[in-house]
């Protein structure tokens, strides 16, 4: 993404889900090799953000444009989106019973090669590369053979979405709450899985309730999300800001309006 | 459930029945109509010894007033038109101008029938391992590997053959797990089974191959009534594999066949199902009714009989089958997948019937429905006073696909020995946008997730069947098959 086409231009985006609006114009523009944060009170849209991003059925987009390295991403069925590079770490990850792990990850990581014209990778293959993720997550291998999420503690989910993420290697990777409810030792895992991934060739949306994760993985730019809409945006700073006083605050600034970096 | 992921389903459930073709061969058949002349004739061109005549006749004789006293079964969560079975073809074969000596005078157009359906029954060609005897209509065409089978004393023949080879054998166990009585398709089948297989594996003798049988359906207007006899005697081991196919055709078909298992001491019988049977249009035209009785008894100490089914095709399916847990410590187990479709009904599960000390079952039922089919589950297990110590662990879960469909489960349970145990599980639950998402998300298609997640649930099942069956399985089910990672 040498030629300054941004990773991803969202204009004017409204989306509707389960019969309300929640996104009422929403404006975001990700630069090729920056990594944001997008904070902001529980119920201001952030998730629905994600799963517009990602082309989750259940969400409705009503307006506005979003483009994906200069192209239309909201034509884009979901599967193609992700094998086009967006990956979606998802705030509450998925049990599908009898699958195992390994499998899952060797299917997607096969569909996006396939799509991409590379040959696929056999058991064998797979497992080594898998490997090499594994020791950058700490991730327990003995999970790699258990049905995908199926019984894993909620710590346990979210580093297989890191894992994922890690093996999939996206260009524009978007993490809804990974770090709620996890400890110093697996924020770090988190971190280690974005801040591998920093190139000036791949971007990053981090979803976030707490400053303390951006510690570790370093933004270049914090918005706040409230009412569907960005209400401002900064520098890290804003994000130390926010800690300190909270969302309320921001009601009464004034919006800000267009708030691309 | 989305738009899109309805109309994903809709097309899985409508995938065509690749089997439906007919042969057209020269039979051999009887009128149509159920008496006692039918039912000489079929003894009589089997050639069978006259007490065998006589079982027959009793068989008859019970079904006839079975018939007359209007017990059909009707608890079945199953619904169809009332079967006339004075419309039925009791008999056809194939017309074969001499007897067999060797494979290679099979008619061209049976071997090449059976080639289409996947089966060669070339014994060069045939996949190492596995022997078959194949089923074409009313009788037995061919029976593989033989030979080599003999070596080692076991006997694996069409039914009729083991009637001449072993009269002794047949005598002692026909009908002693199922009696002709038992109930009343089992009675018509003990009247009027045309063929079928036969297997004994002597002694302390470790069946080198997977034993398999596979029916064919051909001729229009005819009932399948096969006979299975399998015997393991102490410390023998077999495992044994049925597969099923019949021709698309407008009329419903009746398959009423009876399987009879024995295991005595140490013996242990593994029984493999794929059932394919023609389960009619889209619309609920056509297909097989599928009324079987199978039952093995696990009548020596320490002995084990293992029923393994992946049910997707018929119109209509009422099978259970069944152990009698005769022997002490004996184990009976039951691994089921039944997938209905369309119009489809099934209506299958098992009995466990613990009689011995310290006998144990397994039940893990797993039950798919899509379209606007109805699928139950119904399972017995019953403890017998004697049965010290005996335990079960059953486990029933019911996907739905789409929202027009229906799943049921109707356990029942008979205790009589309170030192039993017993433990009872079952889930039903629709395939979800949130998992169907989730999949979509890392780049796997509907159609991928939708087969991925199918057989995720079915896992327990599938991994109980032989390698090649399994596969089979996999891919009638619409599945893509897990690799070797995992
Ligand atoms: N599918 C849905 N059905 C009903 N309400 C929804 C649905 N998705 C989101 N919402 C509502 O939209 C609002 C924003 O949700 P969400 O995007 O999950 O917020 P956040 O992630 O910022 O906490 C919430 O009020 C939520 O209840
Ligand atoms: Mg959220």
């Amino acid at each position: 993404m040498s030629d300054g086409v941004p990773m991803l231009e969202i204009k004017g985006l409204r989306a509707r889900a389960g019969g309300a609006e929640i996104l009422k114009g929403l404006d975001l523009v990700v630069g090729a090799g920056e990594v944001h944060a997008i904070m902001g009170p529980n119920g201001s849209g952030k998730s629905t953000l994600a799963n517009v991003l990602s082309g989750r059925p259940s969400v409705e987009v009503t307006a506005g444009s979003v483009l994906y390295q200069g192209r239309d991403l909201l034509e884009l069925a979901p599967e193609d989106r992700a094998k086009e590079g967006i990956f979606l770490a998802f705030q509450y990850p998925v049990e599908i019973p009898g699958v195992s792990n390994a499998y899952f990850m060797k299917a997607a990581l096969n569909a996006a090669r396939a799509h991409r014209g590379e040959e696929e990778l056999d058991g064998m293959d797979f497992l080594e590369f898998a490997r090499k993720k594994m020791k950058l997550v700490e991730f327990d291998e003995a999970l790699l053979n258990r049905a995908v999420n199926e019984g894993f503690s909620g710590g346990e989910k979210k580093r297989n979405e890191i894992l994922q993420m890690a093996i999939l290697e996206p260009r524009l990777a978007v993490l809804d709450e990974t770090d709620s409810g996890l400890d110093i030792d697996a924020l770090q895992v988190v971190a280690n899985g974005v801040n591998a991934l920093r190139s000036p060739d791949r971007s990053a949306i981090v979803i976030t309730h707490y400053q303390r994760l951006l510690d570790y993985v370093v933004p270049d730019f914090v918005h706040v999300l409230a009412d569907g809409r960005i209400a401002r945006s900064g520098g890290r700073e804003l994000a130390h800001e926010l800690e300190k006083k909270g969302y309320s605050w921001l009601e009464v600034a004034p919006p800000v309006e267009a708030a691309a970096p | 459930m989305t738009q899109s992921s309805d109309a994903m389903l809709e097309k899985l459930a409508n995938r065509d029945y690749q089997y439906g073709f007919v042969t057209d061969i020269d039979a051999d058949s009887a009128p149509p109509g159920l008496n006692e002349d039918i039912v000489r004739l079929i003894s009589s061109k089997k050639n069978e010894p006259s007490w065998l005549l006589d079982w027959r006749l009793k068989a008859l004789a019970r079904f006839m007033e079975m018939l007359e006293n209007d017990v059909e079964p009707t608890w079945a969560k199953v619904e169809y038109p009332k079967i006339n079975f004075q419309d039925i073809i009791y008999y056809s074969a194939p017309k074969q101008v001499k007897k067999l000596e060797s494979l290679d005078e099979v008619d061209p157009q049976l071997l090449e029938t059976y080639e289409k359906l996947g089966i060669s029954l070339s014994e060069q060609k045939r996949l190492h391992g596995v022997a078959v005897d194949a089923v074409f209509d009313s009788v037995s065409v061919a029976t593989t590997f033989k030979g080599e089978l003999e070596k080692q004393g076991i006997i694996f023949c069409s039914f009729s053959e083991a009637v001449t080879r072993c009269p002794e054998l047949i005598q002692q166990y026909l009908g002693s797990v199922v009696p002709v009585s038992d109930n009343f398709y089992a009675a018509l089948n003990s009247a009027v089974f045309t063929d079928g297989s036969f297997a004994y594996i002597p002694k302390g003798v470790r069946c080198p191959m997977e034993l398999s049988t596979y029916f064919r359906i051909n001729a229009a207007n005819t009932g399948q009534f096969e006979r299975t006899l399998l015997i393991a005697d102490e410390g023998a081991y077999v495992s044994y594999l049925e597969g099923c196919t019949a021709p698309m055709r407008d009329e419903n078909q009746l398959h009423a066949a009876v399987v009879e298992l024995v295991a005595l001491d140490d013996a242990e019988i593994k029984y493999s199902t794929v059932q394919n049977w023609y389960p009619g249009d889209k619309d609920g035209v056509g297909g097989i009714y599928n009324f079987v009785t199978k039952r093995g008894a696990c009548r020596g100490k320490r002995s084990k009989i293992s029923w393994t089914q992946v049910e997707t095709g018929s119109a209509i399916t009422w099978k259970y089958p069944s152990c009698l847990l005769q022997g002490d410590d004996s184990v009976g187990e039951f691994y089921s997948v039944a997938m209905t479709n369309n119009l489809q009904q099934a209506d299958t599960g098992t009995k466990m019937i613990h009689i011995g000390k310290r006998t144990k079952s397994t039940i893990i039922s797993k039950g798919i429905s899509a379209g606007r089919s109805s699928n139950a589950y119904r399972g017995l297990v019953r403890i017998q006073p004697g049965a010290t110590g005996a335990r079960n662990y059953s486990q029933c879960d019911s996907l739905l696909l789409g929202d027009r469909c229906s799943a049921h489960t109707f356990p029942y349970l008979e205790v009589k020995n309170a030192s039993s145990t017993i433990e009872h599980e079952a889930t039903t639950s629709k395939i979800g946008e949130d998992q169907l998402f989730y999949c979509r998300q890392r780049g796997i298609s509907e159609e991928d997730a939708i087969s991925m997640i199918v057989n995720g649930f079915c896992k327990q099942v599938l991994r109980e069947l032989p390698m090649e069956f399994a596969v089979e399985a996999q891919a009638l089910l619409g599945l893509s098959l897990e690799g070797s990672v995992g």
